[in-house]
């Protein structure tokens, strides 16, 4: 089918590159593109080529980010933390320059292994043989094992 | 996880509770009856934290079922951290016994340890977290002198840290229980806790002094108040000071009112109400043998007979 454009309704005043193959990330709450970058463990070191947009007028948000990944479809990992920090994300997979797949995040029940608890006194912050688990709430994030829950600063937690 | 793990309070339904105190009734009534159902048997005790009471109540318990224990011993912090992975720990023990009893210092400890383990596990205490066989025998001492239906309380003191509150304030969540939260602002029930409550439909209400709510109670629910929770001594004597209850004060409460306490008690229970009727922590610590004993009987099965 393809649509034309690379699945942005700003992008006329944008000067973000289109991209041939790979992941547009648009709709992303304003200010948390770095922290998208982050979760992916982009930081221009392997070479990607990546385009990043901030405070950009968008008709949903007031103001969004938009993040343009050349050669990188994210994993099902990747899209479950990115829907804790960005739940209004829209990701379009792009293939010669056309976005072939265009499709919201939605948010999981359970993440496992990409959060680390912020409470010291957790039993998952000792060195024990245990893999994180947070249940996700409407409003945050909870631990599966001392309870505490995580509302702002998600991002912060992310496991590197 | 196994479903026979007893990890929080939050997972015991009105009718796993309502089960439980009937079988510790039934004990409680004929203790001789079940003196030697599990002979043989033996309760691995993992305490991480000191706590006397806690182990001797469960030792007995054990003990008066006929079986025995197996004891990790005393454990000082800095072993703890040094030592051995609590999974590991748990695993090994849970080779040796035919349950498990774990106490320690980081919350979620029970929650993991239940993970590694194929013999029935109890929390008696994460940290900050759960302690439920106090909560069972809480709620049996309340069935006992109050009923736990139509049943106003009040349970003051450190609300924040007290583990025993919050377990307890989950489970009365099962009943018609109206509850009323008295302490310090610095020490009010935890924003997760409070939460969890509301989740259940529970109305929290919070109160800096106990006066104005003390005449409506069936149960005024009591825990110790730390020194080391405030920066000096003269602000935690001023502040504990308002949460000391004496025979005087009490006069303002219905006669049948039932003040309880998890023990050991400093001076927040002046012992001029040990002789009133109200007096009901002494009956409470004794509950605990046959809460644990009911407990256990239902963990362990049939298996022994
Ligand atoms: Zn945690």
């Amino acid at each position: 089918m393809g649509m034309s454009e690379n699945g942005d309704d700003a992008s006329h005043q944008l000067r973000v590159s289109k991209i041939h193959n790979g992941t547009v990330i648009d709709h992303v709450r304003a200010g948390q593109a770095l922290n998208v970058l982050a979760i992916l463990g982009i930081d221009g070191g392997d070479g990607e080529s990546v385009s990043v947009g901030m405070n950009v007028p968008s008709d949903r948000l007031a103001r969004k980010d938009i993040v343009k990944v050349e050669g990188r479809e994210l994993s099902q990992d990747e899209v479950d933390v990115l829907s804790l920090i960005a739940p209004d994300a829209t990701i379009n997979i792009v293939r010669e320059y056309d976005v072939v797949e265009k499709h919201r995040v939605e948010r999981p029940d359970a993440v496992s292994g990409v959060l680390s608890c912020p409470n010291s006194g957790c039993i998952t912050t000792a060195d024990e043989p245990v893999t994180s688990r947070f249940e996700v709430l409407k409003d945050g994030v909870r631990c599966g094992y001392c309870g505490t829950i995580v509302r702002e600063g998600i991002a912060d937690q992310i496991d590197t | 996880m196994r479903q026979d793990h007893l990890v929080t309070s939050k997972q015991l339904s009105r009718a796993d509770v309502e089960a439980v105190l009937d079988r510790a009734a039934e004990i409680d009534a004929d203790p001789g009856a079940v003196a030697d159902r599990h002979a043989g048997s033996l309760l691995g005790l993992l305490f991480f934290e000191p706590s006397t009471r806690t182990k001797m109540s469960f030792e007995a318990a054990i003990k008066r079922l006929g079986g025995d224990t197996v004891d990790m011993g005393a454990v000082d912090a800095s072993s703890v951290t040094k030592g051995e992975s609590l999974a590991d720990t748990v695993r090994v023990a849970a080779g040796y016994a035919d349950a498990l009893v774990l106490r320690h210092p980081r919350q979620g400890a029970a929650t993991m340890a239940g993970e590694f383990v194929n013999v029935p596990l109890i929390n008696a205490g994460d940290g900050a977290g759960h302690h439920p066989s106090q909560t069972l025998l809480d709620l049996y001492t309340i069935q006992e002198n109050a009923g736990l239906d139509d049943l106003t309380i009040g349970i003051m003191g450190d609300l924040k840290y007290g583990r025993t509150v919050h377990s307890l304030s989950y489970a009365l969540t099962n009943f018609e229980a109206d509850q009323h939260f008295i302490s310090p602002e610095s020490l009010q029930l935890p924003r997760e806790v409070v939460y969890d409550l509301h989740l259940e439909g529970a109305t929290v209400r919070e109160h800096e002094g106990y006066e104005a709510i003390l005449p409506s109670l069936d149960v005024l629910y009591v825990t110790r108040i730390q020194r080391e929770r405030f920066p000096d001594e003269n602000e935690y004597q001023q502040v504990a000071g308002e949460y000391r209850i004496d025979a005087d004060a009490l006069e303002a409460a219905e006669d049948d009112l039932t003040v309880m306490h998890p023990l050991p008690r400093v001076d927040e229970i002046a012992p001029d109400v040990d002789d009133t009727d109200h007096a009901a922590y002494f009956e409470q610590a004794h509950n605990g043998v046959p809460v644990r004993m009911a407990l256990l009987d239902m963990l362990l099965g049939d298996g022994d007979e």
